[in-house]
């Protein structure tokens, strides 16, 4: 009888063994709904936030450009004016068509009437740099732009 | 000696803390990129733009290099925009049976727009306003243009104009589902057009200035 009481008292200890299971299930997870970032930025990319917002085009049928102030790193090489990154190099304003035609071209053909042109700004950068950007898309006949934002609240638009 | 003839078991309880930190590596590592924004179409630029429209039919809105808001020469704060985006657009002036609205709910003032199809928000932003400040203002007007179309797509179909928008983008939403609402999606579209205009003319007289 001693035997049995001493059973039902000392507790089992929980199993470990799915734990490795559950973890990877995670790391899956993050694995395939993170989108690594392959462009390494140069400049300072805060976005601004919007709510009424769409949700981006696939990869694919996406040009990026980025528009900031160099990073701090960067600062002695590059000024702190706002520069325009294309790819993984800083480039200026003329720069821009040759760019977005190039990327439009290594497009396959069935996509090339649907790609947008995603405008990641920092929220600190002047509209004027926008607008020539915007002008420079119009030569190229590349008129779907997205301002690329982040997700704003809900909440507090309403006041 | 005499050797054992089982395999001796692997550890695996290590495995956990390696798993964690494959884990916790790719925490760190990713940026969870942003896919959303706010989606225009830039106007062409072989066509100049000669359109005759009426003053009432134009809400001209400024931003000054302060980041500071005009609505018609007025100051405005920007959390006041959407309501006046919507009184603008929903008035429905136009007494004329071709032109009249019959689903605007507005003040229908004479003095404002005739009705949503006509009425134009013209956008003009100095080149020192700062980036944020053009977007939230974008984005005040786009919440403007979808509180309206929310209106009407409750009305004529009761559902969301967004949800009829997001159903409609889906892949997993079938062909016959797609071509009608394919239909109300442009209907309600028609109904309140995006008529944001950047007046290109205003921007270049600003810069000879």
């Amino acid at each position: 009888m001693s035997t049995w009481r001493n059973h039902q008292r000392s507790e089992p200890a929980i199993s470990t063994a799915s734990l490795p299971d559950i973890v990877f299930m995670l790391l899956f997870f993050f694995m395939t709904v993170t989108t690594i970032n392959n462009t390494e930025l140069l400049v300072d990319n805060e976005l601004p936030e919007a709510t009424a917002v769409n949700k981006l085009d696939k990869k694919d049928r996406i040009i990026e450009i980025y528009v900031g102030t160099p990073k701090k790193s960067l600062e002695k090489v590059l000024g702190t004016s706002p520069q325009i990154q294309l790819d993984d190099r800083i480039a200026y304003l003329n720069d821009v068509v040759p760019y977005v035609l190039g990327e439009l071209s290594k497009k396959p053909e069935a996509v090339r009437n649907f790609v947008t042109v995603s405008l990641k700004v920092d929220k600190e950068v002047k509209v004027g740099v926008v607008s020539d950007i915007k002008k420079e898309l119009q030569k190229a006949h590349l008129f779907k732009v997205n301002y690329t934002t982040y997700q704003g609240n809900d909440t507090n638009v309403g006041f | 000696m005499r050797r054992t003839r089982e395999n001796p078991e692997v550890h695996a309880g290590s495995m956990a803390d390696i798993a964690f930190l494959l884990l916790i590596f790719f925490l760190v590592t990713t940026t969870i990129q942003t896919d959303v924004g706010l989606d225009r179409k830039l106007p062409s630029d072989d066509v100049i733009n000669h359109i005759d429209v009426n003053e009432r039919n134009v809400l001209r809105i400024s931003l000054n290099k302060n980041d500071e808001l005009f609505v018609e020469d007025r100051v405005l704060k920007i959390d006041e925009l959407k309501q006046l985006a919507v009184a603008f657009l929903d008035n429905g002036g136009a007494t004329e049976n071709q032109l009249r609205c019959d689903y605007c709910k507005g003040t229908r003032d004479p003095k404002s727009s005739d009705n949503p199809q006509t009425a134009i928000i013209s956008l003009n932003s100095d080149r020192d306003a700062s980036y944020g400040t053009y977007v939230m203002v974008q984005d005040r007007l786009a919440l403007a243009y979808r509180e309206l179309r929310n209106r009407e797509a409750q009305r004529l179909f009761g559902q969301d104009f967004t949800a009829m928008e997001e159903k409609f983008y889906a892949a997993e939403t079938n062909e016959a589902e797609k071509a009608t609402l394919k239909a109300n999606v442009e209907r309600i579209r028609d109904m309140f057009p995006l008529n944001i205009s950047e007046a290109e003319l205003n921007v270049q007289s600003q810069k000879l200035a």
